[in-house]
């Protein structure tokens, strides 16, 4: 049962060949015995779900998506054993479509981080090779269904947070539009960023959940219907796409040849398809890292000073007054990433500066947005490798925050324009894997997951053997 | 660059103690940081409307009709203290 995919084990479900029960259970003990540090809370038993189509396929959600009554610490020792109130809209959601709950995974505290080495209750190891990291700031969510303990899971993207774990962990991950789920119940890391998503086994069971999750929330006033109906993928052909390859952006010299030569073979599959491969400009691309580094930090810095040691989480040194007990929670609940950017987003806010950052980086956001503009003349889709390299080790870049950042340098234009896109594993370089991005105009997701599904036939990816 | 009392100027405004040794590690990587980003610099913006919001939606307004809060003892239930009625908290004075 565990090497189907979700929809495969959905429609087994549906047909009387397992139980729903009897999924969750095998699910649970996976899960209870995961050894890659995947998850910080699994189900004691199966919750109730809905009645839905998902037929309660297990569902393992990323820990800063708030669970009533249940462990949402979001990867952070602020909020060591901090148990919400209520429910994020978009887990309520899907429970509701019949994905209960499996467990909560493990996460780069408050998603700031690319490599999961962030958290506050230890790193994941990716299961491909357990020295290396499983990405980030999804990272137990990715592990945890590259690993065969989650059938499928959600996570959250902000610069690159679903799309680059997943493609380290050779695993779908699909980062929507931004608006079309809604973000309450999310803890907040930048709030005109972030964005729910799914980490999948393939581009149908991406489909199949970011299906459910999608709608407006009363909730959420940045929130908005999809004009589409979210349909499962069936393109076996991509007669008539044209495929923008931003060829300047590629040319960077942190990108690994082994990475560029899958993603290379990919594009060749894509033109065998149908699909024109068109070379188009994205000029403000070598611009969007520092963009982000500006705009990110300084929501974070904004969001995170509700963490103060009054209503919820940790406290510290309450006897030696107001201010002491604010610094001193915050010092010791925050980890060094995050002190890092709640300092570069303060500075970035400050009186004299804001003009000079903050101001800047809308500004170059403006520009981002209007490239892809100008792209989407050009072409329907633009593709990019989505990660400049495969997995590194652990503790290779935790000393140095900006070569950390540089593996954000793909993803972080589609978030900055607030555009959708996908994660494929595209094939293997030195054994690990690499993934294939490819994004589109805004609520395109249609026509990602279509092509995405294309290729993913085409290309025929061996994903860990996760049976047994 | 960004020097220890800038480091300290900043951290006192996010409520941020940091150790001595915070500060020094801080002030290297935040300039290491500030370096890259201050790319942006280079770019000729003039006139360029700041983006802050993406996605187009105006005016998302809903009925003003009361509905019911969390209560008070679910609202308290996570505090580190309380007097049951509301957040106890350290003098400012102390």
């Amino acid at each position: 049962m565990i090497e189907l995919t979700a929809k495969q084990l959905a429609d087994a479900i549906g047909r009387g060949d397992v139980s729903a029960a009897e999924a969750f259970d095998a699910y649970r003990e996976r899960a209870a015995a995961d050894d890659l540090n995947a998850y910080l809370w699994v189900a004691e038993e199966r919750p109730e779900a809905g009645a839905g189509p998902l037929n309660g396929v297990p569902l393992a959600v990323k820990d800063l998506f708030c669970t009533e009554g249940v462990p949402s610490q979001s990867g952070s020792r602020i909020l060591e054993g901090y148990r919400p109130p209520y429910t994020a809209t978009v887990v309520r959601r899907l429970a509701e479509a019949g994905a209960p709950l499996l467990g909560k995974t493990n996460q780069d505290e408050f998603a700031m981080g690319s490599s999961n080495e962030n958290s506050g209750f230890g790193p994941v190891r990716n299961p491909w090779d357990r020295e290396r990291v499983p990405g980030g700031s999804s990272g137990g969510s990715a592990a945890a269904v590259a690993a065969g303990s989650a059938p499928w899971a959600l996570g959250t993207d902000t610069g690159g947070s679903i799309r680059q774990p997943a493609a380290l962990c050779g695993i779908v991950g699909l980062k929507p539009t931004y608006g079309t789920v809604s973000r309450y119940g999310m803890i907040a890391f930048a709030s005109s960023l972030d964005q729910a998503g799914p980490l999948t086994r393939d581009v149908t069971d991406a489909a199949l959940l970011y299906a459910h999750m999608v709608g407006r929330d009363p909730c959420d006033s940045t929130s908005l219907e999809h004009p589409e109906a979210i349909a499962l993928p069936s393109s076996e052909r991509l007669d008539g796409l044209r495929i923008g390859v931003p060829r300047d952006a590629l040319a960077h010299e942190g990108v690994e040849p082994g990475v560029l030569a899958a993603f290379e073979a990919t594009l060749a599959r894509a033109e065998e398809l149908g699909a024109a491969v068109v070379d188009i400009a994205l000029p403000h691309a070598d611009h969007a890292l520092s963009a982000y580094y500006v705009i990110a930090p300084a929501e974070a810095s904004s969001n995170l000073a509700r963490f103060d040691g009054v209503r919820y989480g940790l406290r510290r040194d309450a006897d030696e007054g107001l201010l002491a007990m604010y610094t001193h929670t915050r010092h010791d609940g925050f980890g060094p990433e995050v002190k890092r950017r709640i300092l570069i987003g303060t500075y970035a806010l400050s009186s004299g500066y804001y003009d000079a950052y903050y101001g800047r980086a809308q500004q170059v956001r403006t520009r981002i947005a209007e490239d892809f503009r100008a792209a989407f003349r050009e072409c329907d889709l633009v593709a990019t490798p989505t990660s400049p390299t495969v997995a590194f080790k652990l503790g290779e870049r935790v000393d140095d925050p900006l070569a950390m950042y540089l593996g954000d340098l793909f993803t972080i234009p589609f978030s900055l324009a607030g555009l959708p896109a996908i994660s494929i594993p595209c094939g293997l370089s030195e054994g690990l894997p690499v993934g294939f991005q490819l994004g589109g105009p805004a609520f395109s997701e249609n026509r990602i997951l279509d092509a995405a599904y294309a290729l993913e036939q085409a290309i025929g990816f061996t994903p860990l053997e996760v049976g047994g | 660059m960004i020097d220890r009392e800038q480091v300290l100027h900043v951290a006192r405004l996010a409520r941020l103690q940091l150790t001595d040794d915070e500060v020094e590690r801080m002030a290297g990587e935040l300039s290491a940081i500030l370096a890259h980003v201050e790319r942006i610099g280079e770019l000729d913006l003039e006139g360029v409307e700041p983006t802050s919001h993406v996605v187009e939606v105006s005016n998302a307004l809903r009925p003003d009709e009361p509905r019911p809060s969390l209560p008070r003892e679910v609202a308290l239930a996570n505090a580190p203290d309380t007097d049951g009625e509301g957040f106890l908290v350290p003098s400012p004075q102390a």
